[in-house]
Parts: structure tokens; C-alpha cells; sequence
């Protein structure tokens, strides 16, 4: 019993990880159709902004929370530069894109090279989120609940955003039929914009939350950014509810069979489940008509 | 300046009396002595050697480190006259931290650059991936990194830890003094920690010790949540960690995240070395064990100098490791077996490699002309608050390197 707990929970925080790291992506290749590889660098630009940032806020116990929105401003920003010199002119050339973005991904993570060095860079973790809490029994890090906690905050955030304001229903109005939308006055290109916005801070807000977790290096990024573009394909391209029934999901599984086999068979078998599960169901869990590939 | 030298070459006659392949690259052997096509310039008043680190990609991090303790030996043996008075001129080339690039440029620096030899690779793969090309050229490679053993290629000097100068003192370290009972084995899925473990798991039986798990993560996991569940539940005396890179700092996080601490069940890793304490936090590290050969913190004039240097030439902040510091060693042990041999060809640098010691900054090391790995002294260290690593045992002598563990009756292949 002990054993099942801790697992749902390690799936659960794993899953929390998942989601966050998708999040940004269910915007901008769900919602968009842009493949954005460059996704990744944007969560270690986050990360990096969270180092900068604790080198510049003495507080520890402060840095983490001020990093945060600063993290959703350096993603979002990276990705509206991203949009405005390169993407704009690729809407209509999804192959162009992957291997374009790929390239900006490769800059940027030699750019963080460069600047910060190759060696890992260690973001302390603030006072308050040192050690666990006991929750049945299952000695809980405060980190992983921190992410949890942070996760279901984003996914709430944009889903008000989408779903109670101007933008978000601009958004869904492009999303749903651009020409449509471009005929009621709606400006497509701004939307498009605000929308890599978004999707971008969120990678950023991603990479802040990250530093609890791992290393703060160049390659961050690229360790995270097929598990995103899964999460995102499982759940449904462009749902976002598919996105976190994915994540949790994929993250519980992953975090049964490493309990009940090993790391690298259970990472086997979570890709092998992944590929039969969309030979099955091809659109993912959940989808909706977007102008998106598909 | 391949095609200077046929002229030159008519000059350089105590080039011939030395048995040198002298020829350019591609030409006709010239001497009954010569036994591959090296076409090494011994000719000028320099010599070309090659470093082959990767300078970018996920290796970037580690070997970046080790190209700058090899560049620093190169000037010290440069201000200190050369060898056999030829300056030594570096061709540098980057592994880009893909085995197929080392061999590739491996290949460059033999038959394009002519080295008199190469120093530098750092992945087992890495290391495989070259070995055919060096044994191919009948050409040399120094590997500076601690590695799994159960190698010994004619071509090849190791002048990291074999499997029995680093793993088997850290298993010594953790029944004598430490008197554990069980152990829990966490790595990352590659051929290194697979095969330590598989040397673990048979000291471990015949030594009494209960191997309570063993965990594999992929290369570049950093999530740890269900292996550090295990290790908890485990409750094991102490944890033996061959984990590599990245997922280190994932490790020790999620570790003190679950309150295991370094006095309640220590681990013990082999792959963190001063450089990595950073990017892993010290508060997370700060009294585990680490076990190598070298530690920035040796007391000894030998290792001051190297420090001092390093900083002086690096920045205050630089730190010093047992792979720079065997890549550094490496460097001055060829200069010792080349002017031993008083001849820069391969093979009469190996005939003469056997029994060449060098001061080292982790002691002074002696190379075995046998196996090519040289008698090291095994330290275990634990991590101190600001992040360097203190010696808190030592096998008190260095220990002959025994590659194959021929001399562990317990061992079985």
C-alpha cells in the first residue's frame, strides 16, 4: 500500500513536471501548428533567468517567486522575437519551421554557453521549500508539491485567460477559422503574437520551476522537448484538457513501471504504449478542428 | 610542409639514425626500421601533437576543462625547453561530444596533421570509437578519464583509474571503515556503471554485503522521484552511485527532498568531481563521498604548483579534477617515455614506456609497459562546505593497475 502511494504520487509530481513543460506547447504547436523546437531553449532560458535572478535578489526565500513572472517575460519575449523574424514568414511551412526553430535552439544554447559557461549553474532552492511533509505517510518533497501546486496555477490561469477575456476568445476565434476571424475584425497577426507569447512565457515559467528539480545547463532544454511535443501529440494536438489528462497520464505510468521494472525499460515501455496508443487513436485523447497539421 | 620536407629531410640525419619513419604522408617508406606510415616531422625544431576534447555538445562541460589542464602541461613543458628539444606545437580538434567526430578527427590528426601523438577523449564510447583508428595507424592515444577497465589496447595509455584503483578501494572504503552490511546501486544506463555494478555485485558476495537494489536511469534522466522512493524503502547502509552527468544534480536533489541524509545513508559516487560539485549545490553534496585518485585539496608541492597554475591561467574560482589532472600527468608521461626512447615513433615510445614515473600532482605515478595503465593511489574523499573534497581515506601506496582484475580470485568475467 505504502509502495502504490508513493508511486501515485511520484507519477502525479512527474506528471505535474509533464504538464508544465507542455503547456506552453499545447499554445504553440496546438493551438498554432507552429513546431517550435526551439521550445526547449526557452524553458533554459527560464532557468537561466532564474540563476540571474538569484544572484541579484539576496533573498533566497524571495528569488524563486520573483523569478517566476521575470521567467514568464524572458520566455514570452525570446518567443515573440522568435515570431516576428522567422515564424511569421513559416506559417505555411511546418517543415521549414521544425528545422529552422531547431537551429535558433542550437544558437540560443550556445548563446547560454557563452554567457554562463558550459558547466551546470546550482539555483538554491528557497528556505521554504526545503525538506517534505509527511502526506499518508509518504514523506512529500516541498519541491514537487511547489510544482504541483505551480502547475494546476498555470493550467488555471490560461484556462481563464482563454476562456473570460478578449485575447483568449480572439485566440479561439483564430484557432477556429483564421478568415472567419480576420472578417469580424479580429487582428490575426496580433493574435498570433500574444498567442507565442504566452506559449513562450509559459516554457519560461517551466524552466524557473525546473531549477527545484535538475541542473541549470545549456541542454536543458533538449532533455524535456520530445517529452513535451509527446504530451502534446498524446493528448490531442490543440485541446488542453488532453494536454494535462496526458501529462498525468504518461507521468503515472512512467512512474509505475520504473517502480515495478527499471528506469530505462520503463522509459521503453511508456514510448512503445505511446506509439500503439496513436496507432489506435491517431487524433490523441482529445481533439478538436484547428487549421493545425493534421 | 610536406613538400619541404624531402629536403630537409637529407639534413636531418640523426632523424634517420633514430629509425624514424621519415617519409611524407602517403610516401614510400624509407628505413628497414620503420614499421607503419607515420608521417610524423621530426625534422624542425618543433613537434605536433594533437588534443582531441569536445569543445561543444553535452561533453562540452567536462572535457572543456580537460583541453585547458592539457594546454597548461603543453606551455610548462614548452617554457622547460620542449622534448628532446623540439617545442611542442598543439593541433587542437573538438570531439563535438559524438563518438563518430573523435574518430573522424582522430583520423585528420594521424594522417593529415601527422602528430607524434593524441592526447584527450573522455566517454568509454568516445574511446572505443578511436581505438581502431589508433591501432589501424599504429598511432598513440593518451585517455585521461577513470573508466570501466577490461581494456588494454597496444596503442592506447590510460592514465585515469582502472576498475581496481577507484571501485574496488571505494567497496574496501565502505566495509572496512564505514562496516556496511547492504548497498543500493543507482547508475545511468551506459556501458560504465553497468559493468562497475557487475564488479560490485561479485566483491559484494564474496565479501558478505547485500546488494539491496540496483537501479539503471537513461543517460540524461533527471527524474528520480521513483528511484529515490526505492532507495528509501530499500533502507540500504549505503548507496553506490555511477550516475553521470545531469543526472547527479536530479539525484541528490530529490535525495535530500525525501530527507535521506549523508550520515543516516551515504553515498558514495565516482563520477563527481570538484567541477560538478557546483552544479549539483553543496548543500546537497556536503558530506557524501566521492572516489578518486585526485583531489584539489592534496597537500604536496607537486599539486600547489598545479593549482596555483591552473587558477593563475583560469580565474580565482577555477577548480581542479582527477581528469585534468590525469590528463595533465599524461601529457608529462609521454614527454618522459619519449626521451626515454630518445625517439618520437610510436613503437619505440611504447617499448619504452614501462617503468617512466612522473611527480604527479596526485603523487608520483609509474606506467606499466604491460597493460598501458599506471600505479595510482586509490583516495576517497567527502565533500566539504565549500564544495572542495577532503581525503578521508587513502590505500596509502599507489595500486598497480590491474585492468582485467586477474588478481581478484572473485572475479568472474
Amino acid at each position: 500500500m505504502d509502495a502504490l502511494l508513493a508511486q501515485v504520487f511520484t507519477g502525479i509530481s512527474a506528471g505535474a513536471v509533464l504538464l508544465l513543460i507542455a503547456l506552453g506547447l499545447t499554445l504553440t504547436f496546438g493551438q498554432m501548428g507552429v513546431i517550435n523546437m526551439a521550445h526547449g531553449e526557452f524553458i533554459m532560458a527560464g532557468a537561466y533567468t532564474a540563476y540571474v535572478v538569484s544572484t541579484i535578489v539576496a533573498s533566497t526565500e524571495l528569488s524563486l517567486l520573483i523569478a517566476l513572472p521575470v521567467g514568464f517575460v524572458i520566455g514570452g519575449l525570446l518567443g515573440l522575437a522568435l515570431e516576428a523574424s522567422v515564424l511569421r514568414w513559416m506559417y505555411a511551412r511546418p517543415l521549414d519551421t521544425l528545422l529552422v526553430t531547431y537551429g535558433v535552439g542550437l544558437i540560443l544554447q550556445q548563446v547560454a554557453r557563452d554567457i554562463f559557461g558550459a558547466p551546470a549553474k546550482e539555483v538554491p532552492a528557497p528556505g521554504w521549500l526545503d525538506g517534505s511533509i509527511p502526506i499518508l505517510g509518504y514523506d512529500f518533497p516541498l519541491t514537487r508539491l511547489f510544482i504541483i501546486v505551480l502547475a494546476g496555477l498555470c493550467v488555471a490561469a490560461l484556462l481563464a485567460v482563454l476562456r473570460f477575456t478578449a485575447l483568449g476568445r480572439q485566440i479561439r476565434a483564430t484557432v477556429g477559422n483564421r478568415d472567419l476571424a480576420e472578417t469580424i475584425g479580429i487582428s490575426t497577426r496580433r493574435t498570433d503574437r500574444a498567442t507565442f507569447f504566452i506559449g513562450s512565457g509559459l516554457a519560461g515559467v517551466a524552466g524557473v520551476a525546473l531549477t527545484l528539480l535538475g541542473s541549470t545547463g545549456p541542454n536543458l532544454g533538449t532533455s524535456y522537448i520530445v517529452q513535451a511535443f509527446l504530451v502534446v501529440v498524446v493528448g490531442g494536438i490543440g485541446h488542453l484538457k488532453g494536454t494535462i489528462v496526458a501529462a498525468l497520464g504518461i507521468g503515472l505510468l512512467q512512474a509505475f513501471l520504473a517502480h515495478a521494472l527499471t528506469g530505462s525499460v520503463a522509459q521503453v515501455i511508456v514510448f512503445l504504449a505511446i506509439v500503439a496508443f496513436l496507432q489506435l487513436r491517431p487524433q490523441g485523447i482529445l481533439s478538436v478542428r484547428t487549421r493545425s497539421l493534421a | 610542409m610536406r613538400t619541404k620536407f624531402s629536403s630537409r629531410l637529407l639534413a636531418a640525419s640523426s632523424v634517420l639514425a633514430l629509425g624514424m619513419t621519415a617519409t611524407a604522408c602517403g610516401g614510400a617508406k624509407t628505413g628497414d626500421t620503420a614499421t607503419s606510415e607515420s608521417c610524423v616531422d621530426t625534422s624542425g625544431d618543433t613537434i605536433k601533437i594533437g588534443f582531441l576534447n569536445s569543445l561543444s555538445g553535452t561533453m562540452a562541460i567536462s572535457e572543456t576543462t580537460v583541453f585547458k589542464s592539457l594546454s597548461m602541461a603543453a606551455e610548462e613543458i614548452n617554457a622547460d625547453g620542449g622534448v628532446l628539444g623540439k617545442k611542442l606545437e598543439i593541433v587542437s580538434e573538438d570531439g563535438q561530444s559524438e563518438p563518430t567526430v573523435f574518430a573522424e578527427k582522430a583520423t585528420k590528426l594521424i594522417q593529415d596533421d601527422c602528430v607524434a601523438a593524441v592526447f584527450g577523449g573522455w566517454t568509454s564510447s568516445s574511446r572505443k570509437a578511436m581505438l581502431p583508428v589508433f591501432e589501424g595507424n599504429d598511432a598513440l592515444l593518451f585517455y585521461p578519464v577513470q573508466y570501466e577497465g577490461l581494456e588494454s589496447s597496444h596503442n592506447i595509455f590510460y592514465t585515469g583509474a582502472t576498475t581496481n584503483q577507484q571501485i574496488i578501494p571505494a567497496l574496501d572504503f565502505l566495509k572496512q571503515e564505514k562496516k556496511i552490511e547492504s548497498i543500493f546501486l543507482v547508475g545511468s544506463d551506459y556501458v560504465f556503471p553497468r559493468t562497475a555494478n557487475k564488479i560490485i555485485k561479485q566483491y559484494a558476495a564474496a565479501n558478505g554485503i547485500e546488494v539491496l537494489g540496483e537501479e539503471y536511469q537513461p543517460l540524461g534522466s533527471t527524474d528520480f522521484g521513483t528511484v529515490v522512493d526505492k532507495v528509501k524503502a530499500a533502507g540500504a547502509d549505503a548507496v553506490f552511485n555511477t550516475l553521470n552527468g545531469d543526472s547527479n544534480v536530479a539525484f541528490f536533489k530529490e535525495y535530500k527532498g525525501k530527507g535521506l541524509t549523508a550520515s543516516a545513508m551515504p553515498v558514495l559516487s565516482v563520477s563527481i568531481a570538484e567541477e560538478e560539485v557546483p552544479g549539483v549545490g553543496v548543500g546537497n553534496l556536503e558530506g557524501q563521498y566521492t572516489a578518486w585518485n585526485y583531489y584539489q585539496t592534496i597537500d604536496s608541492p607537486a599539486n600547489q604548483k598545479f593549482v596555483t597554475d591552473f587558477k593563475a591561467a583560469n580565474g580565482a574560482k577555477a577548480v581542479t579534477s582527477d581528469p585534468m589532472e590525469a590528463a595533465y600527468t599524461s601529457l608529462h608521461l609521454w614527454k618522459g617515455m619519449v626521451e626515454k626512447a630518445d625517439s618520437f615513433e610510436v613503437e619505440d615510445v611504447i617499448d619504452a614506456s614501462d617503468g617512466v614515473t612522473y611527480d604527479a600532482p596526485e603523487g608520483t605515478v609509474e606506467v606499466d609497459g604491460e597493460n598501458h595503465h599506471i600505479a595510482k593511489t586509490a583516495l576517497i574523499g567527502q565533500v566539504n562546505s565549500e564544495g572542495l573534497i577532503d581525503t578521508v581515506w587513502s590505500s596509502d601506496k599507489p595500486i598497480e593497475p590491474d585492468p582485467y582484475l586477474k588478481s581478484y580470485d572473485w572475479w568472474k568475467n
